[in-house]
């Protein structure tokens, strides 16, 4: 396939950038939107040209690390697969194809299609995790008998890769499917019960010190993450917070 | 207790009580009005209690008012801050692959409903208080002077109702109302994290709630152009 690529070049984060024009040829349908891009990146190479920066690592879809707003949607047009999980076989030939960085304040672009996504990271460090006695008494999470309702959900709530593109593909930019996710691991085990009023409501303080919008429920995160992450974590979250704050 | 309305949750909490509470309004105002259609007296009857009773005039109605000002005011807030989220737009978006048009323009449905009410308050609000509380008529009769004039509510729906551009923008008020509830209904249960077993059966309560009550409406507004 021969392919018009409109790739956001931005030399650095204070610099202003703009799309740049690309032809790629010769693209094959069995090859990954990241192998087109490693192509594209060894002919500007050759050409003494900056190849386009872009996040990428495990390359399977584990670890949330691509991040491409692709022909209008956060990692292209198919649903639940990351950016990596997409291959050229779902374009057409003579297609064009817009890539993008995600968009958000609270991502600002570090080079081309890299965003500083460590807004995420302070929101995990103000409340997203749980104070275990590792002194040699811990009891075994086995032990503890948990509803597979719960567990289930908790599993699922888990398994947010933290990719960002809930707030890439939110008309508002909001985090709270990220949150919500987050939140939800722990509020739903009773390992997380001990920190859950100072969780949610630091985690969310967090997140909108972060500069993230505001939920309006369009829906567009749950059908845009690729780990199918569900709006009823959303829900969850919001329970809680309001919990939380009439505790606090 | 104290930070929850400074917090983006506590504003989507707010913004969905507020709306709760306008959806029951909505809902009590068509039944009142539908009245019309069925028995002109019974409209009478009940629009001059709900006219003159001290607790929907001195209690309910400053609490609507309120809610009316709140809903839209806070919508226009958060709507400028999530602008603010995004400095930077995308060159290309295809948001219509993973959302409704409904859920990502509830600015514009809004701000038309706005214009709608606006236009609403002109022309029954207005005039209302003006009669009761300026005037200070509250017999609620079409002649104060003559005790048995009978009511006048039915007499001033059914004359507003005579120019055909105040129905077509009526109607269209209501087309909007209808796209505004199609998503807020089921938005603000979300809101109030009310997502469970239960959703599935909301949703469809919300989808029949969005499009019978402005669609009556539409239908009071046409029977009263065309049968008078």
């Amino acid at each position: 396939m021969n392919l018009k690529l409109k790739i956001w070049r931005q030399k650095n984060d204070s610099e202003k950038g703009r799309m740049v024009d690309y032809d790629v040829t010769d693209v094959s349908p069995d090859m990954s939107f990241l192998e087109m891009l490693d192509v594209l990146n060894q002919e500007l190479i050759e050409k003494q040209e900056e190849p386009v920066a872009f996040d990428h690592d495990c390359r399977e879809g584990i670890c949330g690390t691509c991040s491409l707003y692709i022909n209008g949607r956060a990692h292209g047009p198919q649903t639940k697969i990351t950016a990596c999980q997409l291959h050229m076989r779902s374009f057409n030939d003579g297609d064009t194809i817009y890539i993008e960085p995600w968009r958000a304040k609270a991502f600002p672009v570090v080079k081309d299609l890299i965003v500083d996504r460590t807004a995420f990271d302070r929101i995990q460090q103000a409340g997203g995790f749980i104070s275990v006695n590792t002194s040699g008494n811990t009891q075994d999470a086995n032990a503890i008998p948990i509803e597979k309702e719960h567990a289930d959900k908790a599993f699922d709530a888990a398994t947010c890769i933290g990719c960002g593109a809930c707030v890439a593909t939110c008309k508002n930019s909001s985090a709270m499917l990220f949150v919500g996710a987050k939140v939800s691991q722990f509020a739903l085990l009773p390992q997380g019960q001990v920190e859950a009023t100072d969780r949610v409501l630091n985690m969310v303080k967090q997140m909108d010190e972060e500069g993230f919008g505001n939920c309006t429920n369009t829906g567009a995160c749950e059908v845009e993450c690729p780990k199918g992450i569900s709006l009823e974590n959303i829900a969850r979250m919001n329970q809680e917070y309001l919990k939380a704050s009439l505790k606090g | 207790m104290s930070g929850i309305f400074n917090s983006s949750i506590g504003r989507k909490f707010a913004m969905a009580l507020s709306a709760l509470f306008l959806m029951i309004f909505i809902l009590q105002h068509f039944a009142i009005n539908i009245l019309s259609v069925f028995s002109p007296d019974t409209f009478n009857d009940v629009s001059h209690f709900m006219g003159t009773f001290w607790v929907i005039q001195y209690l309910l109605q400053p609490v609507l008012i309120f809610g009316v000002i709140f809903h839209f005011v806070m919508g226009f807030v958060l709507e400028i801050k999530n602008n603010r989220a995004r400095a930077v737009g995308y060159a290309k978006n295809s948001p219509s692959g993973n959302s409704t048009w409904m859920s990502r323009n509830m600015i514009w449905s809004g701000g038309f409903i706005l214009v709608f009410l606006v236009i609403h308050f002109i022309d029954f609000w207005i005039p209302e208080i003006n009669t009761k509380y300026i005037a200070g008529d509250m017999s609620g009769l079409v002649d104060p002077n003559v005790a048995d004039s009978g009511y006048r509510y039915y007499e001033e729906l059914v004359h507003k109702f005579e120019p055909i551009w105040r129905v077509a923008l009526y109607c269209i008020g209501f087309v909007f109302l209808a796209l505004h509830l199609l998503h807020g209904f089921n938005s603000s249960f979300q809101s109030v994290g009310a997502n469970n077993k239960y959703t599935k059966g909301l949703k469809g309560f919300g989808k029949v709630y969005s499009i019978a009550v402005p669609l009556g409406f539409i239908f009071i507004a046409l029977f009263h152009h065309f049968n008078h």
